[in-house]
């Protein structure tokens, strides 16, 4: 199969899901759409990782749909950034529709055809936006994932999910709209190309100031990475159900942001054009800002699922952060965070899911003594929290210790204030995770026993169904398991 | 052999409309016109592929040669033209309205099909005359069908709307029959070409720069040009739906065209936007048009308002590209003429299938109506997110070009000003779609019994959502055409 094939098929085989969902839900058997999903979701991944053997050996698969407009093609082309992304979106999506059954059959969600068939259609956005060759290209698939994603957001149609939704969307494209696209066309004015090119396509005279005020209209145009103050929609989002937070407002979503800022920064600015500039300099204060803020807030959030939102928040910051160093270690260890939050924070919303499944509990303050009666859920729980904070062996401690080496390469006058940053922010993170493993572990039941609860359940609390809790202790391995693989990672990270 | 039949193009709908008077069978009559127009629908489809390029084709009628006798000349700027307005004729007259409109009764029903044609030789006659009196007469011809077809909306208001129509629109033909014979003043001839050739504009010239003035005035109030505007919104919402598809679609673009046609051609763009600096009155102006139209559009309870004041805005965005006067810019505005055409008739035909099965437009009707009509909910979402400019769909094309055109001119606010606008159809079209897909049904209004609309309502207004995303993603005869008229335009040919 050629390789350009192969990317077809990547980014077909979601919408395929997609198609079988409304043809196995309009028909009636709720089972087969339920299977076929994560069917075809490995075997998505399974062509992403295909692709991944020609990226790693040097190869560059292109697939050239049409010219959209003279000189502006629709077209996709799969660099290591790219990959990564892709087969982080493809590979938790198999996980995560095998929880989503469980979650959506367990919590008794409605129109459940709906909400996987757009489940699925937003991956197609995020395999487009990894794939991507062009600013226009990622611009359109970009554009698609926020419209595609808003009826997730909006899923139980409540007043307060119609309202988050309306944020969620007011928010996101007002970013891309008003400052990405512009900052797109802009780039289109001064160069005449949107292509992506390795060592950037900007001329390498652009004046300092030109290049700070684009690579800030990009930053802050990719609202999907969540810089403050344009957050809020992140919080917001979080109305929607579970397996929604955990893949896409945890992984997919967000790291399409972020994503878009270091091909951004690696492709069209290039790394020599911003090391050590003042553009890289605002957008470091920018991101160091954004992760003690976020960090600071998420301590005092008694909502789990906001509490993880603010982290994500926070964890995202890093990205940006090792986007803005444009050094080689920088945008390494911004790739590499992208996979070790992906795989630890999925596992952090499965655990919040699998607890409002058995519970129906939500705030942290009501968790006490939980983690008896849900092991496995707790365990997962502090294991994905150690790897978010970057303590080894877990594969969160990689990213940490290459951002702190990239800070220090920076060879700016204050390096030692970002190094600072990014140990204060792992202490913040101890403090927003752990007391929820403390809670869940260590305090005492607030009723007589396990088997009564404050919410009044008549039925004894028990771990969350099955295909809840297997997919959460699967990631919790794969954060792990990444801790060993990532001198891989390395390789296919260096630029 | 194609320059034989160019006449066809205007004769055929204007000989057709006394037909269907005298046969007086609707079924019949409405076939007819059908037919009619997928005629004059291939032949300028064909004009289009013979003229691109450069090419040019010219009939002279009754063998009188220019300037003396009127000349039929098309070249790739008015085959465009012709090609859009005989598309959405097409389109729009495909479109199974089951019975035509409401207050016009079954023995009657043949003068609207009448009418209907008239219109469109009208139009098509504007684009294709070489002739500065014969666009006069077509003109009128055009605008007096339009007054007709306005007034046969049901509601009272119609005729009330079709009068104030008719009341503006007089005076705009009035102004332009000032400028045209100032014109004739000037150079003695009525030839378009010729006017441009003998014209020597200068600033010291009154004659001249005041038949600028009334002629730029006097199409501007055909073009609902803000803040000549008010016309506009009654007429739209009173019309029938699919009077208010074909207008929307086609008679504001005729008139952007002879505007263009006017500074381009006749004045040329060195005295227009060199010497006389008509962008400082035409930019700011479209700016206004954009932001307060699209703010009025926001404020609207009725789904048909909304999309008319979407158009006054829509409006500012041509007459914005118009103002930039570089390729880029003007190819912007043209390109959007066809693809504010595609995105804003199929979201009157959509009206037309919801006015026919809910039976009122109030966004408060239409609550919850997503789930009984999902397709014709679907088109409206498609056409929606073109108005805002979605990548993917033809409104995102015209942005790009236009936002590329204004930096090219190095009006960086400008382009701010039309990104953040667009973010104002967000709001406008949010509300709407909220409201389809996410309100409860009022109680007043049940809509149990509302079923999708049928196949012969839903399948134009599809085709039309379908190449709002097809036009989107290949550019080659939309933007590719523009982009030629626009420096065909620029050199100061037509």
């Amino acid at each position: 199969m050629s390789s350009g094939t192969t990317i077809l098929l990547a980014l077909l085989l979601p919408l395929a899901a997609a198609v079988s969902c409304q043809v196995f839900g309009r028909l009636g058997h709720p089972n087969l759409r339920d299977l076929a999903t994560p069917l075809i979701g490995a075997g998505t991944f399974a062509a992403v990782w295909r692709l991944g053997d020609q990226v790693l050996r040097g190869g560059r698969p292109e697939l050239v749909l049409l010219e959209v407009l003279p000189g502006v093609e629709l077209a996709f082309q799969v660099e290591p950034l790219g990959l990564l992304y892709g087969l982080v979106a493809s590979g938790l999506w198999i996980v995560t529709s095998i929880y989503a059954v469980g979650y959506m059959r367990g919590h008794h969600e409605q129109n459940q055809t709906r909400f996987f068939t757009f489940f699925a259609l937003s991956i197609f956005a995020a395999l487009g936006i990894a794939f991507a060759r062009n600013l226009f290209t990622l611009f359109l698939f970009y554009e698609a994932l926020t419209l595609l994603t808003f009826p997730l957001v909006t899923h139980h149609g409540t007043d307060e999910a119609r309202r988050a939704g309306r944020v969620y969307l007011g928010i996101l494209l007002f970013t891309s709209i008003s400052f990405l696209l512009f900052a797109i066309l802009f780039t289109w004015r001064l160069t005449g190309t949107v292509e992506f090119e390795p060592g950037g396509i900007l001329a390498a005279d652009t004046s300092s100031g030109m290049v700070t005020a684009l690579l800030l209209l990009y930053a802050f145009g990719a609202g999907k990475a969540a810089l403050m103050p344009l957050h809020r929609w992140l919080p917001n989002a979080m109305v929607a159900p579970t397996p929604v937070s955990a893949l896409l407002h945890a992984v997919a979503v967000v790291k399409a942001g972020v994503f878009a800022i270091l091909k951004v920064v690696v492709y069209v600015f290039g790394l020599d054009l911003l090391t050590g500039s003042n553009a890289s300099l605002a957008l470091m204060t920018i991101a160091s800002f954004t992760m003690l803020m976020a960090a600071v807030v998420a301590i005092r959030q008694d909502n789990l699922k906001a509490r993880l939102a603010y982290s994500t928040i926070s964890q995202l910051a890093y990205i940006v952060l090792g986007a803005a160093m444009a050094t080689a270690t920088g945008v390494l260890a911004g790739g590499m965070q992208i996979a070790m939050h992906a795989a630890g924070k999925i596992t952090l919303f499965f655990c919040a899911g699998a607890i409002l499944v058995a519970t129906h509990r939500k705030k942290v303050s009501e968790l006490d003594g939980l983690g008896r009666t849900m092991p496995w859920t707790f365990a997962a729980f502090f294991v994905a929290s150690l790897s978010i904070i970057g303590i080894p062996p877990l594969g969160g401690s990689w990213a940490k210790w290459y951002l702190m080496v990239g800070a220090l390469e920076t060879g700016f006058a204050w390096q030692a204030a970002f190094l600072g940053v990014l140990m204060v922010s792992s202490l913040l993170a101890v403090f927003y995770l752990m007391p929820v493993v403390v809670r869940g572990f260590f305090a005492a039941s607030p009723t007589a026993g396990p088997s009564g609860s404050a919410g009044g359940d008549r039925k004894p609390i028990a771990e969350a169904p099955f295909l809840c809790t297997v997919p959460l202790v699967l990631t919790a391995l794969l954060s792990l398991a990444l801790f060993f693989v990532a001198g891989d990672l390395a390789t296919l990270l260096s630029f | 052999m194609i320059e034989k039949i160019l006449v066809l193009e205007v004769v055929l709908p204007l000989l057709a409309a006394p037909v269907c008077v005298l046969v007086r069978h609707p079924r019949f009559c409405r076939f007819f016109s059908l037919g009619i127009v997928a005629i004059c629908f291939w032949i300028a489809v064909a004009l289009l592929f013979e003229v691109r390029g450069g090419g040019v084709v010219s009939y002279q009628l009754g063998g009188w040669q220019p300037p003396l006798g009127i000349e039929y000349r098309v070249s790739t700027v008015n085959a465009y033209l012709l090609a859009l307005v005989t598309a959405m004729a097409l389109v729009v007259l495909s479109f199974d309205s089951r019975g035509g409109p409401p207050r016009v009764p079954e023995q009657r029903r043949h003068l609207y099909y009448a009418v209907f044609l008239l219109c469109i030789a009208g139009l098509l006659g504007i684009a294709i005359t070489g002739d500065a009196f014969n666009i006069f007469v077509f003109l009128e011809i055009s605008s007096l069908a339009s007054y007709i077809l306005v007034s046969l909306g049901g509601h009272r208001r119609a005729v009330m709307s079709a009068f104030y129509y008719l009341v503006m629109g007089t005076i705009g033909g009035v102004f332009f029959m000032l400028g045209v014979g100032l014109l004739y003043q000037e150079t003695g001839t009525l030839n378009l070409r010729d006017i441009a050739a003998r014209l020597e504009p200068s600033l010291d010239d009154r004659g001249t720069v005041l038949a600028l003035a009334l002629l730029v005035v006097g199409i501007s109030i055909k073009l609902a040009v803000f803040p000549l505007h008010h016309w506009l919104p009654n007429a739209y919402s009173f019309a029938p739906p699919k009077v208010s598809a074909f207008l929307a679609a086609t008679a504001t673009k005729v008139s952007f065209y002879l505007l263009a046609m006017v500074l381009f051609t006749i004045f040329g763009a060195p005295f227009v936007f060199g010497e006389l600096r008509l962008q400082a009155v035409l930019l700011p102006l479209s700016i206004l048009a954009m932001f307060l139209a699209s703010g009025a559009a926001i404020f609207q309870t009725d789904l048909r308002r909304l999309l008319a004041y979407s158009s006054v805005a829509q409006v500012g965005y041509m007459t914005l590209g118009l103002s930039t006067a570089n390729a880029t810019g003007l190819a912007g505005g043209l390109v959007h003429l066809f693809n504010h055409a595609v995105m804003k008739g199929g979201l009157f035909l959509v009206v037309a299938c919801l006015l026919y099965r809910v039976g009122s437009v109030h966004i408060d009707a239409l609550a919850g109506i997503g789930r009984r009509m999902p397709l014709t909910a679907a088109a409206l979402v498609i056409g929606g997110l073109s108005l805002i400019g979605v990548p993917g769909t033809v409104g995102f094309v015209s942005k790009w070009y236009l936002v590329s055109g204004v930096l090219e001119r190095g009006w960086t606010a400008a382009a701010v000003l039309i990104l953040l606008s667009s973010l104002l159809a967000l709001v406008y079209v949010g509300k709407v779609v909220e409201a389809v897909y996410f309100r409860k049904p009022a109680e007043i209004q049940p809509i149990d019994q509302v079923r999708e609309a049928p196949l012969g309502m839903l399948a134009p207004a599809w085709v039309l959502a379908a190449a709002a995303v097809f036009f989107g993603l290949t550019t080659n005869w939309t933007y590719g055409v523009a982009r030629e008229a626009a420096e065909l335009l620029l050199a100061g040919g037509i």
